[in-house]
């Protein structure tokens, strides 16, 4: 067969195929990954918690009472200190509530932390709101220096009846190799 | 059509002819089988006793990743490729594949790809020690610095099974004798077609997935690191997105080997055929929505775990179908038992043991006990070993004649048949008990309960591979010495591919056959 593109069959068909492999070679890295977070975002899975929140509704549910546990650890080679101030509160649908992270650096090196947030039951993650919290940025520590990390968070009137309990974990991972010296310096927490 | 083969040795550099090409990946997947045999070896020594006798952890690591990757990608692939390059044209009428220069540069990047995965073996850190699936953040925050090479050698493998399916798919399509329609097409160049398919599908995620580890490792990028952002479960939800499909890329051509024996020795036309047809489809479909059955301990709701589970289990019906059509097939045949038939009926009762485990780690509340031990590992190689290594032998053994017009030593056939079975089955089936009584998979120490079976398995192993060098053996002297073969070879055997001479001329079907 002695055709010339675009009429040989054999060209045009292998053409579509190759157009194909492109196609799934994007899906794989450029639509998977943003799906599976849009995924994760709709239904709560993998216990991500959501960005800052406006307040919309500020009614107290106080029929209900929700028992809310903080968890902190550090990641495999993170030395900094780090713990939620109290274990555990009791708080109210709909009702604004605060606790302070305690961090420090012991170490004789400048560092950056970034705090991953993780929650169960994965149902409670699209109602579990935080309005602010030093999980949405990093946090940088001047060798030896501590501080108070403030969140404050509300948890939905809609909550379902069945959810009593939220363990909100909080894993904090060194990153102090993706900023420089400069950027280190001005994120830098001035102490207690 | 007078001219060819070349002389020397640029023939084999240059060659576009499907049948040096084809004999070259049999002989590439046969060194890489030895090699990947050598490396379980290492492993299975290493677990004769427990403690510490032979190896280091990390270097035992090694060897299990390093087996798992030379014999999925350096041996059932190729071979399966070198079986397709060599049958399918003859099969369909075609004078070649429809795409010979692409042919060449399909084989040639392979040795490229395991000499530099194998060069990892000698590098500093050692070569990649996070088993075959390469978990992130195993491989990536953890990974030894030659994962880079890693990387890169699953690059050019890809490449080279996307450029065979592509072309595998241009010849069916395009290149089948007059009269040949696809219903009439013998089933192993159907199953052929649907796996080049699902090649197209899944080998692109492969290397979407290597390439965000590269990424993720050299520039930056957090797309399977949780402290940027990422989440090292994507990782898993990509992979076996391309996983299992993948394993089914090993099995489908399997069984189009199988369905080809299996009539000519029964003397029975395959029962079902245009059934098989749809199953394998079936399967292939079902490949795509499946792939969590891998991960149900990573933390899924209870409707993923039930959706998987279900859609896993949908899958035995169509492999169902087939083993049923294969058993109706030998059901009142005039059988005789010649080696590649023993191979084949090995497959069908091997391959069904392997399936029926499956099912039970596809019950999602059963796989929390089974996940990550002997079990799971017993189970793929009850559908790998029986399933695509006894398929190829049976397929060698078959069309070795016609290959190289000499006919094998069926005493040595027999011989190499039952130490194989034999073999495989010591190795392999105590694996399910020692796996159910929670022995973890991918560790070089174990608790002393386990230590009668691991001694039994390794034993086997040594049996199996020995049997393997009575496989290298005859096939060496059948080519050099053995007895010249009728050009139908077995018993009025069907298909368009024993219409020819035996060796198979260099250049054949240069005009197409007429198909009725």
């Amino acid at each position: 067969m002695n055709l010339s593109w675009p009429n040989n069959p054999i060209t045009a068909l292998s053409v579509k195929l190759g157009l194909t492999v492109c196609g799934m070679f994007v899906f794989a890295i450029w639509i998977m990954p943003p799906l599976y977070d849009a995924f994760c975002d709709i239904t709560g899975l993998n216990g991500k918690t959501g960005d800052k929140y406006e307040v919309v509704d500020t009614a107290v549910d106080t029929s209900r009472v929700i028992n809310v546990q903080f968890v902190a650890t550090n990641n495999e080679g993170m030395p900094w200190k780090f713990g939620p101030e109290i274990k555990q509160m009791s708080v109210h649908p709909g009702e604004q509530a605060m606790i302070n992270y305690l961090a420090s650096n012991p170490t004789g090196n400048d560092m950056v932390g970034q705090a991953i947030p993780s929650l169960v039951p994965y149902k409670a993650a699209n109602f579990f709101h935080k309005t602010e919290c030093f999980c949405f940025e990093q946090q940088a520590l001047l060798a030896g220096k501590d501080a108070i990390l403030p969140m404050m968070f509300i948890v939905d009137q809609d909550i379902p009846e069945h959810i009593k309990t939220i363990t909100l974990s909080y894993t904090l991972f060194d990153v102090t190799d993706r900023f420089s010296k400069d950027e280190l310096l001005s994120m830098a927490h001035d102490g207690l | 059509m007078a001219h060819g083969p070349a002389k020397g040795f640029t023939r084999w550099l240059y060659t576009t002819n499907h049948k040096d090409i084809g004999s070259m990946y049999l002989w590439f997947s046969f060194a890489m089988f030895f090699l990947g045999g050598m490396f379980a070896l290492v492993i299975r020594a290493e677990l004769f006793q427990p403690g510490l006798q032979i190896v280091e952890p990390n270097f035992f690591n090694q060897m299990t990743t390093m087996h798992g990757l030379v014999m999925v990608f350096g041996a059932v692939m190729p071979a399966f490729v070198g079986l397709a390059n060599w049958m399918v044209p003859l099969m369909i009428g075609a004078p070649d594949m429809a795409l010979p220069r692409m042919n060449n540069w399909s084989f040639w990047i392979l040795p490229f790809a395991f000499a530099m995965l194998s060069s990892t073996l000698f590098m500093q850190g050692g070569a990649p020690n996070f088993g075959w699936t390469f978990y992130a953040p195993l491989s990536t925050t953890y990974a030894p610095p030659s994962v880079t090479f890693f990387i890169f050698a699953i690059h050019i493998m890809g490449a080279s099974s996307i450029m065979g399916a592509i072309n595998i798919i241009a010849t069916i399509l395009n290149m089948r004798a007059p009269g040949m329609t696809l219903m009439k097409m013998p089933l192993f160049v159907w199953t052929w077609l649907i796996t080049a398919f699902l090649l197209i599908a899944v080998m692109p995620v492969l290397a979407g997935v290597v390439t965000m580890m590269l990424m993720d490792i050299h520039f930056g990028t957090s797309f399977f690191d949780a402290a940027g952002g990422g989440d090292p479960v994507l990782f898993q939800h990509v992979f076996w997105f391309f996983g299992h499909p993948e394993v089914y890329i090993m099995i489908l051509p399997a069984f189009g080997i199988v369905s080809a024996i299996i009539p000519t020795f029964a003397r029975k036309p395959l029962f079902g055929y245009a059934s098989m047809v749809y199953a394998t489809a079936a399967i292939a479909i079902l490949s795509f929505v499946v792939w969590a059955h891998h991960m149900f301990t990573v933390g899924m709701p209870i409707a993923g775990e039930l959706f998987f589970m279900w859609a896993t289990m949908l899958i035995s019906v169509p492999t169902g179908v087939k083993v049923f059509n294969w058993v109706a097939t030998m059901f009142k045949g005039s059988m005789t038992f010649e080696t590649p038939m023993l191979f084949s009926i090995a497959f069908v009762i091997l391959f069904t043991i392997g399936g029926f485990s499956g099912l039970m780690l596809a019950i999602a509340p059963a796989d929390f006990q089974y996940h990550d031990t002997y079990f799971v590992v017993a189970h793929f190689h009850y559908v790998l070993v029986p399933g695509a290594i006894f398929s190829i032998t049976a397929g060698v053994y078959y069309w070795l004649p016609k290959w190289c017009g000499n006919m094998y030593n069926e005493t040595m056939g027999k011989i190499h048949f039952w130490l194989a079975f034999i073999g495989l089955n010591v190795t392999f089936f105590p694996m399910h008990f020692s796996g159910l009584a929670g022995m973890p998979r991918r560790i070089p120490d174990y608790n002393l309960m386990f230590a009668d079976w691991n001694m039994i398995s390794s034993v086997g192993a040594f049996l199996f591979g020995a049997a393997q060098v009575v496989f290298l053996y005859n096939v060496i002297a059948t080519i050099v010495s053995g007895k010249k073969a009728t050009d139908e070879v077995w018993d009025n055997p069907e298909g368009l591919e024993w219409t020819v001479a035996s060796p198979a001329p260099y250049h054949t079907f240069a005009e197409p056959p007429e198909v009725k």
